[in-house]
């Protein structure tokens, strides 16, 4: 089986976040960037679906010169090869952009199964993996558990509301966006990470696939009027300092205030 | 100009954040100066629609077809690009449910749109609708304006706008009319094939009833540390709850879990001890009475549905709240009103941006 794992870089989950100086979007000088988390769990997904039926397992990412550490690291945990499409202002591309790069650079792969995660840590559209499905033309499913491969297709299990679960099955190619935390997910070996250097990584640009990249894109449907810290518009009564002192004064509210203990 | 609300049903039963959304359709209708209708989509859904007819709306589009029976994202993608060909709304909007999260991005696309998804508040600015959601799970404020030609689509966090009481305000409306639509799909239009529904196995544990919840998330860092929540759970008499991380690492059973992929709670007492309050763990449980978060970082979501709130480390706090809770109550009480039971409101934010 061909995999392709589309993968986000975003910041990192503990960054100290700023808004840029533009108001529409953070400020990305001081920040460390990590794969983003239900795409890590779609990369594992991807290589125990190798190591079960063999093929080949294809990191894909789009996005500036940065992103090529977390091909990197994908390759380390056990990817082939990588692709990236090297496009800078990634902040700016909203999720159908995206899509639209990952797509070009798909349609020469052909590959029997695409995953990603089903929403990016940063943006949070949740919009790019069903969209690509769309754009390539494959069946798809979303908030995926676990996928069975069967004879010329697979059984995916999908999450629902309340705790609901629900089997679809569905002949490949196809694209899955896959759940966050749904298994453990495994760390590159120090082979590996060696490995990995010697790995391709072919570098495209939106230019080489045919696309425009974000200047000639056609015009987005939806732009960023401005971002900012929400306004704390709950009246939080916050106890700060001396742990001891904060749980007694809590208590006390909790008491004779809220008058629930 | 007009609005639409994509309502959802499966198997008759409608999902409740639908008059969420159909509330908020008749709310941006009136402050566009607009209409409001609705669609509901499936098989035999006439009662349904007949339903929707006496909620004040201009029209109620009955998409019916066999194949839509069983939801599939190829079907509702179909139906719903042929609906906004004929009703040529100039927004659609949806409840953020997993259904939508699962077809809406495939029909926007399919138009070159993107949607707003998940979104928590609008306000109108010179005649022209702003939708407020949130980047980087929940810690920062997006305002998005859409841009080119209609349809545009958004979907609506749970919660964020309330069902509309229909009270009385003066003379009845008249019944909406109800048009069927039966959309052109074929059986070869439609590929994954959808199996049955179930649950993982019978919940025994129902945190809905639990009064007072103190559930834990990632800051605990690993199971060992669980016994520590464990105290303080048994000196509240309450229930424990965790947030979705937790179970994930098997460090606590699924049923425990709170927010959208687990069980919604509001009890009188919701205490949350090291989660930072991703918007996943709040639509879960921001009807809480009295919301508690202790957390290290003065940042976290989390102390924004927090009526108090400790900024500190858990693995200190928690000790000293343990030890504050053992000692002896007071006898009496200074007098006071009780307080009142507070309405799950819409979220604070859909205020907020009305505000800005």
């Amino acid at each position: 089986m061909k995999i392709v794992v589309a993968i986000k870089q975003v910041p990192a989950r503990d960054s100290q976040l700023s808004i840029a100086s533009s108001r529409k979007w953070i400020e990305e000088a001081d920040l460390s960037y990590e794969i983003n988390e239900p795409d890590a769990y779609a990369l594992e997904t991807g290589l125990q679906l190798k190591e079960a039926h063999g093929g080949e397992v294809v990191a894909l990412g789009a996005g500036p010169a940065r992103v090529a550490q977390a091909l990197r690291e994908a390759l380390a945990k056990g990817a082939d090869r990588a692709i990236h499409i090297e496009e800078e202002d990634h902040g700016a591309l909203d999720p159908l952009g995206t899509a639209r790069l990952l797509a070009a650079a798909l349609r020469s792969e052909a590959p029997d199964l695409v995953l990603t995660g089903l929403e990016s840590d940063d943006l949070g559209y949740g919009q790019t993996g069903a969209m690509l499905a769309e754009l390539l033309g494959l069946p798809h499913a979303s908030i995926v558990m676990h996928v069975e491969k069967l004879d010329g297709g697979i059984r995916v299990k999908c999450e629902l509301e309340d705790g609901w679960f629900q089997y679809v099955e569905m002949p490949l190619p196809a694209l899955l966006t896959i759940q966050s935390g749904i298994s453990e997910l495994r760390y590159a070996t120090l082979m590996g990470i060696k490995k990995a250097r010697t790995k391709e990584v072919r570098r495209v640009t939106a230019a080489d696939l045919g696309v425009a990249g974000p200047e000639g894109a056609p015009a987005a449907s939806v732009t960023i009027d401005r971002i900012y810290f929400p306004e704390h518009t709950k009246r939080t009564q916050v106890f700060e300092g001396n742990p001891r002192e904060a749980a007694a004064q809590l208590v006390e509210k909790l008491r004779f205030e809220a008058r629930i203990i | 100009m007009s609005i639409l609300a994509v309502m959802e049903q499966r198997g008759g039963i409608w999902n409740r954040m639908s008059f969420e959304t159909l509330a908020a359709a008749r709310q941006l209708a009136r402050e566009l100066d607009t209409t409001a209708s609705a669609a509901v989509l499936g098989q035999s859904i006439g009662p349904l629609a007949a339903e929707l007819a006496a909620k004040r709306l201009e029209k109620v589009y009955a998409v019916e077809h066999a194949l839509l029976q069983n939801y599939t994202p190829d079907a509702y993608t179909i139906a719903l690009r042929q609906l906004v060909e004929l009703a040529k709304p100039f927004l659609v909007l949806f409840p953020h449910t997993y259904q939508v999260r699962d077809f809406l991005p495939k029909l926007a696309a399919s138009l070159g749109k993107v949607a707003v998804s998940d979104a928590i508040s609008h306000r109108v600015d010179h005649g022209e609708l702003v939708l407020a959601r949130q980047l980087f799970q929940g810690r920062v404020g997006m305002d998005a304006r859409f841009a080119g030609d209609a349809p545009h689509f958004a979907s609506l966090q749970a919660g964020a706008y309330q069902p509309d009481q229909l009270g009385p305000d003066g003379a009845p409306h008249p019944a909406a009319t109800v048009e069927r639509f039966a959309p052109r799909i074929s059986p070869s239009d439609i590929r994954t094939r959808p199996l049955g529904l179930f649950r993982e196995s019978q919940r025994t544990l129902d945190l809905g009833a639990a009064e007072i919840i103190v559930s834990v998330g990632r800051g605990i860092q690993e199971a060992g540390n669980i016994p520590l929540i464990e105290k303080l759970v048994e000196a509240l008499g309450a229930e424990l709850g965790a947030s979705r991380p937790i179970c994930d690492a098997g460090w606590l059973p699924n049923e425990r879990q709170v927010g959208s992929s687990g069980q919604t709670v509001a009890p009188k007492m919701y205490m949350a001890i090291g989660i930072s309050g991703a918007i996943q763990h709040l639509v879960g449980m921001k009807a809480s009475r009295t919301v508690v978060a202790i957390n290290r970082d003065p940042n976290a979501p989390i102390f924004e549905v927090a009526d108090y709130g400790i900024v500190g480390d858990l693995f200190q706090v928690v000790p000293a709240l343990v030890e504050a809770l053992q000692e002896p109550k007071w006898q009496t009480r200074p007098a006071g009103p009780r307080r009142k039971i507070r309405s799950p409101g819409p979220g604070k934010d859909s205020q907020s941006c009305t505000r800005v």
